[in-house]
């Protein structure tokens, strides 16, 4: 392994406002992305998975945002850039793509527009040969009869149709850092496969490399090298993919395991949900986060707030850690 | 179309059906404990007008005209209704009696104090506005519920003549209607002004109670069986009240200066014993040119009140609806 | 269109009932004060005042549709109303049209700079000074500025539409048009001076509505995820505030110009009357005064019909801007 594509370093995320309670959203997290490699960020809403993907692009709001910590994307520091030198980068070297595909498109400008104006800025095309190229982007990411679409408006698309737009636009400039912001959730379940095998598809093979950010464990079984599990902000496991279903560590990822139905579980096994919800959680500072929903919480979790240590190859936050593989506990029983 | 404006309305309307989301926290995320959650939708709105400075502001200006006008009738050095100064007004000359002992601003066009005409004029003017806005929503409510108990053709008919009525000017609709009158006075005036907002009030409670019917907490209060009297009293009505008192407080304010308007253009009290501000702007008219401070006073006094009552009907719409908080 | 066929026939209907209701009735209405016993039996049996109520209404009807609304009483005694309103309509669009351009021109920059500086000096003073603007009394706003600008300072004149010493050929009925038209430059100017403080005060109220709608919906769109994408995409910032922040927060700003139609019309009255602006206007106030039915009924028909004609030509453009209306149209 080289240097990292992306490297990122104790990222925190503070939102204050005024008169509130600062909220701490991404909490020193630190991970890297290797190109070509696709790294998932899992878990619940609110535990900062999205914020963290805003952050590296430099897309928080610059007031009542507080980012600290350190982004640096082929070596260069992105927290500290200027958002004209952003610019620079955006759309070019780093994409994105957003969860709703309908309200992530510009209503009252034509699809075509909307592809060829990322490539009329980065790749310095005129708006002739920017044409002809988002009809080939288009056709690449299997929207039939592109010639005809590149003047319809995205009301006029069908959800999967925007989404591959959308996946279109972040894709034009053959971008270095492709990031997907729970791409699939907003889809209907049969285009949600097919938006994953575009996914896939267009950057194996490429040194594209890929952050997919999802709630869901199906999404990051089909497609990530890494995962890394967030909880509360922070990030409280990481592991390769076969690792992670093999063996989950934390007690949280074994849930999130346990609460998925799977086609080949035993016929009439239940499926176990994790008990109660984000709003039961106690700041990291006093303990343990996940301690009130933890199943093999200890008095420890209370009062003593666990760090990410190495544990089997990956990384672990727990004070007491699941022992056995899920199937073969479910197996047992 | 005609809807144009109604469609303003009913956006207003359309707050007060979103009721039980206003306990959602600014992220949109539940308030973490159980509790804040059940705060009902006055309670998080006033604790969002209380740090309002905007509301602060506009409440301390009506305040100080509230208590102007309770206080007039003991501060009031002479009567208004009195020609004291007249022997300094000439016509001829367009001289008016200047500020002196005993009258600090000086007399009007008549030679009565005005000073002490400013200072009851905040009694009429303050009538002026509550009975204006109280005949147009008692007027709306009637047609309102009708429209809305009824349903079927007499909401429709009743909302085309709304819609009709609202594509009509309001000036020119005031007009029409102090027309109807043979004798004017301020009555007709107030009256005018009223009707004017008749329709407005009438479309905007029709459209609340609509929305707030139809809207899923009164549904899922239904499915509930909760009993009819406390759907009404309980989801409804509560929560139709935020656009009704946001518009009244805004109507205030309209009715202060269409009163004024409407005294410009003639309509209203050949008598002027009264003092009114309105009026006594309307009638300053002629002076204008040779004699501007007999517009000012009354002019600065209709401009404060005017934006105490629209600071604090705009920060109260705000308050009721979150997405717009600004 | 049935929409505003449907506003034709309620409006009618109040108009006719209106005129009866009027004090001494029709008679009254067309006579004003000046009729003797004898003329108003006479006009009485004339007008068919005997017949019954739904024969009358129709009757007002046949007359209306032709134009036909009787003869001014008190603006321009023994002129048919109808003639009158039309010489003097265009008086009021141009000062309208004035009005409002100088309140878009300024509004909607001075909207959206705010809305990008939220919470900053030009944004406070801005929606402080739309909350002031609407609590003037207008005519007392045209008057201020008559007296500083005219009378003290003597920079423009204090009122009119055209010095009495410039002979100007009539074209249009817009006089500054006029002038640009026949390339009587100073007739044009002098007329872009008579025009300026009557539409500046007119333009106070659209100002400040126009100004605070673009101010929120800049805001709003400012919030909405495509602009997110379009900053994901490293967009200049022209083209993110021309194609993608405007081109949406435009929509309702076009909404609000049709509603001030109504706004404007009213404030037309009363700017008029203060500039002896001869439009329809100072028409209405003088009228009121004199109790010229005929002209009054013309006016408030010609406003309620402009002001749905303004709002079905707000709306067909919506469907310009917004492509989501223009697929909903095409395909019912």
């Amino acid at each position: 392994m080289g240097m990292a594509l992306l490297e990122v370093r104790d990222l925190s995320v503070v939102f204050r406002r005024r008169g509130e309670e600062p909220t701490i959203a991404v909490d020193n997290i630190s991970f890297d992305v290797e190109p070509g490699q696709t790294v998932g960020l899992v878990g619940e809403s609110g535990c900062g998975k999205s914020v963290t993907s805003l952050a590296i692009m430099g897309l928080l709001p610059s007031r009542g945002a507080e980012v600290s910590g350190s982004v640096t994307f082929e070596g260069e520091q992105l927290l500290g850039l200027s958002q004209r030198q952003l610019d620079e980068r955006r759309g070019r070297d780093l994409g994105m793509v957003f969860q709703d595909p309908l309200s992530s498109l510009n209503p009252v400008v034509p699809i075509g527009l909307q592809i060829t104006e990322v490539l009329e800025r980065h790749r310095r095309m005129s708006r002739k040969e920017a044409k002809v190229e988002g009809e080939h982007l288009l056709n690449r990411v299997g929207i039939p009869d592109p010639n005809r679409r590149l003047d319809e408006y995205p009301h006029q698309l069908s959800g999967g149709m925007r989404q591959r737009a959308l996946i279109a636009i972040a894709l034009a400039c053959r971008p270095r850092l492709l990031i997907a912001d729970e791409p699939t959730t907003a889809l209907d379940v049969t285009i949600q496969a097919q938006i994953l095998s575009l996914l896939s598809e267009l950057v194996s093979g490429t040194d594209t490399a890929l952050i997919m950010i999802t709630h869901d464990l199906g999404v990051v079984a089909g497609l990530c090298d890494e995962v890394n599990v967030m909880y509360g902000g922070r990030i409280v496991e990481r592991a390769q993919r076969h690792a992670l279903f093999a063996e989950p560590r934390h007690p949280y990822t074994h849930g999130l395991l346990a609460s998925i139905p799977r086609l080949d579980a035993p016929r009439g096994e239940k499926l176990v949900p994790i008990r109660g919800s984000v709003v039961d959680n106690i700041a990291w500072s006093r303990g343990c986060a996940f301690a009130p929903r933890c199943p093999n919480q200890l008095e420890q979790c209370w009062s003593d707030p666990p760090e990410l240590v190495e544990d089997r190859g990956g990384m672990l936050r727990c004070h007491n850690p699941v022992e056995v593989a899920p199937l073969a506990a479910e197996g047992t029983r | 179309m005609t809807s144009s404006r109604a469609t303003k309305i009913d956006r207003l309307a359309s707050v007060a059906a979103r009721g039980p989301e206003f306990e959602v926290g600014p992220d949109g995320q539940g308030s973490p404990n159980g509790h804040d959650a059940g705060v009902s939708l006055a309670v998080s709105a006033w604790r969002r007008l209380r740090r309002n400075p905007v509301f602060i502001v506009g409440a301390v200006m009506i305040g100080l005209f509230v208590l102007l006008a309770v206080l007039a009738p003991f501060i009031a050095p002479h009567d208004p209704a009195l020609r004291l100064l007249e022997d300094q007004v000439s016509r001829a000359n367009n001289e008016i009696p200047p500020p002196q002992d005993g009258y600090p601003l000086g007399g009007d066009q008549y030679g009565r104090d005005l000073f002490s005409r400013m200072l009851l004029g905040s009694q009429q003017t303050l009538l002026v506005a509550a009975l204006a806005t109280v005949i147009g929503l008692g007027g709306g409510l009637v047609l309102g519920t009708l429209a809305g108990a009824f349903g079927g053709w007499v909401d429709s008919v009743v909302m085309r003549i709304v819609d009709v009525l609202l594509s009509i000017p309001s000036l020119l609709l005031a007009v029409s209607i102090g027309a109807l009158f043979a004798e004017q006075s301020q009555f007709t005036v107030i009256l005018a002004v009223a009707i004017v907002q008749i329709p407005i009030f009438a479309r905007l409670l029709r459209g609340t109670m609509l929305s707030v019917r139809e809207s899923d907490h009164v549904l899922a209060a239904k499915a509930l069986g909760v009993k009819r009297r406390a759907i009404v009293f309980r989801h409804i009505l509560p929560n139709s009240l935020g656009p009704v008192i946001v518009q009244s407080t805004l109507v205030l304010a309209i009715a202060v200066l269409d009163a004024a308007a409407l005294s410009f253009l003639g309509l209203g009290a050949a008598d002027d014993s009264t003092p009114e501000w309105g009026q006594m702007l309307g009638n300053a008219q002629d002076f204008f040119d040779s004699q501007p401070h007999l517009a000012f006073w009354p002019a600065g006094c209709i401009i404060v009140v005017a934006l105490g009552f629209t600071l604090v009907g705009e920060s109260m719409r705000e308050a009721l609806d979150p997405r717009q908080r600004r | 269109m049935l929409q505003l066929a449907l506003v034709v026939v309620v409006l009618s209907v109040l108009i006719f009932g209106w005129l009866r209701l009027l004090p001494g009735g029709p008679v009254s209405a067309l006579l004003g004060d000046r009729g003797t016993a004898e003329s108003r039996a006479e006009l009485t049996d004339a007008l068919g005042l005997n017949d019954p109520i739904f024969v009358q209404y129709f009757a007002f009807l046949g007359r209306a549709i032709t134009g036909d609304f009787g003869t001014s009483t008190g603006v321009s005694p023994g002129k048919p109303a109808m003639e009158l309103f039309l010489e003097r309509f265009p008086a009021t669009i141009e000062l309208s049209i004035a009005a409002i351009l100088i309140a878009l021109i300024g509004a909607i920059p001075l909207g959206y700079l705010a809305a990008r500086r939220r919470g900053g000096w030009l944004d406070n003073a801005g929606v402080v000074g739309s909350m002031i603007g609407i609590s003037i009394p207008i005519f007392f706003l045209a008057f201020l500025l008559k007296y500083i600008l005219s009378i003290k300072l003597g920079w423009l004149p204090t009122g009119g539409r055209q010095s009495a010493d410039i002979e100007a050929t009539r074209v249009t009925g817009f006089f500054v048009l006029d002038g640009l038209l026949t390339r009587e430059w100073d007739a044009a100017w002098d007329a872009l001076e008579h025009l300026l403080l009557p539409a500046l005060a007119l333009a106070s109220i659209p100002f400040a509505v126009i100004f605070r709608i673009t101010r929120a919906s800049v805001l709003d769109v400012m919030d909405e995820d495509y602009v997110r994408t379009a900053r994901s995409k490293g967009l200049t910032r022209r083209i993110i505030r021309d194609r993608h922040i405007l081109r949406n927060a435009m929509l309702p700003v076009v909404t609000t110009v049709g509603l001030q139609t109504g706004a404007l019309l009213s404030g037309a009255v009363l700017t008029e009357t203060v500039f002896s602006w001869q439009g329809v206007g100072q028409a209405l106030a003088i009228g009121f005064e004199r109790k010229d039915y005929p002209v009054l009924q013309v006016v408030i028909i010609a406003a309620a019909m402009a002001y749905v004609l303004v709002n079905l030509l707000v709306d067909l453009s919506y469907a310009v801007i917004d492509p989501r209306i223009r697929t909903a149209q095409k395909v019912s």
